[in-house]
């Protein structure tokens, strides 16, 4: 039995700083997809191109939230421990070999190990905030995970078809992608459901709307695209819908996450303090 | 070796809130900053209802999350036990105070005062340093330094004590080494029962809260003891 006032929501971390797992989780993912998609040509370098813009425009938003913006090099000073520390040092080599393989091709397998590494750092933060209960679930890491990468397939999509490009492997890779990331999602609030409050749990419930839409709507696209005989015109269409749903859905989902289900878990007492009579 | 901890008795706190006054003044905090807040807990349904008034703010915990996820290793445990900030290193992300299970760090980012336009001493005492980057109970870190320098015993000299400590009208915050068997808070914890805040989360708090007499249990009537 535990007693204690009820919980309440962060109030130290904001938009500013979802925006880092947005952009850097998307961009992750997108340089994932794009390299195991095998993107080429201008495609290529659009997607790598606007995964480093997403990847900075995170860390941009991140560096206008910290409260001494002249000391952001400081935050590489942890990385026996602490895993935005092993963020910040990655960043720059992930940056740097994104970009430099707009111009050699053969670096781009290495950014996007590097981009693995980036995303799975950014899951790892947010895990490693104890006072957040719904954050400290273990299975934060993998969901995160999923959902990056599922985001950036989501961009893929949104794009690749009018250029022409995107295999039925990718397509059939995208959907699989959309199934994993709904089970992990869905294994993770049954866990939270058994240990957070109800405000708390509520609170994840309507990040979790955006997730599931996200999540769900996109996977009955590709399975309608994978069953129906559609005009290439409409299964372009509908490929870039269930891109963009995709990656809308995750980055919604980690808005709320951060900034609406980011409660506390309040104080609680195991023992009320025995006074007066014995009861 | 040493392990400066505090004792909060559960039974004796009426939660007067002098020890939270006590810190604003001894720390100079601005407003809405508590480093020793005070809890009013209420429990139980009318006409069997109880209130609890407790005391929180850092634990200072052996294992503090704080610590681990620092990036820019500001934040420190010293031998001692006393979890610490380098205000010069930190760079306010402020992912210490989420990571924090006791809601225990503050971080402002521009100077605030009781009445609007600073008055005398709120301009005297105000630190530049301490803006837009994380802030908490140091558990007096400063007086206990010096009073040990001076030979003086943290928790028995109030010149060495916490000031919260020094405060507190009803003896209900202790202070004093843990590792030592002879200390006040050592038998205090040895004659009560006690807990520590979300113990089950492995950060050992250095801050324990007494709810009953060891030898109570005998007492107890059948029913409620089951």
């Amino acid at each position: 039995m535990s007693y204690g006032p009820n919980p309440w929501q962060q109030q130290n971390w904001d938009a500013r700083a979802a925006g880092n797992f947005i952009g850097g989780g998307a961009g992750c993912g997108l340089l994932l997809f794009a390299t195991l998609a095998g993107a080429g040509g201008t495609l290529r370098l659009l997607l790598i191109g606007a995964a480093v813009l997403l990847v900075g425009a995170g860390l941009l938003c991140v560096w206008a939230e910290i409260g001494r913006p002249w000391r952001a090099v400081n935050v590489m000073f942890n990385p026996h421990t602490s895993w935005m520390s092993r963020e910040a040092l990655l960043a720059p080599l992930l940056l740097g070999s994104a970009a430099a393989s707009l111009w050699w091709p053969a670096l781009q397998p290495l950014a996007a190990l590097l981009a693995a590494g980036f995303l799975y750092c950014q899951a790892r933060i947010l895990q490693a905030a104890k006072g957040i209960p719904a954050w400290r679930e273990p299975l934060t890491v993998p969901l995160l995970v999923a959902t990056g990468v599922t985001e950036g397939a989501g961009l893929y999509w949104l794009a690749a078809p009018w250029f022409g490009q995107g295999s039925q492997g990718a397509w059939l890779a995208f959907g699989l992608l959309l199934l994993l990331r709904f089970a992990i999602g869905a294994r993770w609030y049954r866990r939270l459901a058994t240990q957070l409050r109800p405000a708390a749990l509520s609170a994840v419930n309507q990040a979790g709307h955006g997730y599931n839409g996200g999540s769900l709507l996109p996977l009955a696209v590709v399975l309608v695209v994978l069953a129906a005989p559609l005009p290439p015109i409409a299964v372009a269409v509908l490929q870039a819908l269930a891109g963009a749903l995709a990656a809308a859905g995750g980055a919604l989902f980690k808005l709320l996450l951060v900034t609406r289900a980011g409660f506390n878990q309040g104080f609680a007492l195991p023992h009320i303090p025995v006074r007066g009579v014995r009861r | 070796m040493t392990r400066w901890t505090m004792v909060a008795d559960l039974r004796r706190c009426v939660g007067c809130q002098t020890c939270t006054a006590a810190c604003k003044h001894a720390n100079a905090t601005p407003p809405g900053v508590q480093w020793r807040r005070v809890l009013d807990m209420e429990f139980g349904e009318y006409p069997d209802v109880q209130r609890a008034f407790v005391p929180v703010g850092c634990q200072h915990c052996e294992d503090p999350p704080c610590m681990h996820v620092c990036p820019s290793t500001a934040t420190k445990k010293r031998a001692d036990g006393i979890v610490t900030i380098d205000y010069d290193l930190c760079i306010g992300c402020a992912y210490c105070a989420v990571a924090c299970p006791y809601q225990a760090r503050y971080k402002t980012d521009r100077a605030s005062f009781a009445y609007g336009p600073s008055s005398d001493h709120e301009r005297a005492r105000h630190d530049e340093a301490r803006l837009a980057v994380a802030t908490k109970c140091t558990f007096c870190v400063d007086r206990i330094d010096s009073g040990l320098e001076r030979g003086l015993t943290p928790g028995v000299d109030p010149e060495a004590t916490p000031a919260c400590v020094n405060a507190c009208i009803a003896q209900a915050l202790a202070f004093g080494d843990g590792d030592d068997p002879g200390s006040n808070v050592s038998r205090l914890l040895a004659e009560n029962q006690s807990f520590r805040m979300h113990e089950e989360l492995g950060t050992k708090p250095g801050f324990h809260y007494l709810w009953d007499r060891k030898d109570a249990d005998d007492e107890r009537p059948a029913e409620a003891a089951r």
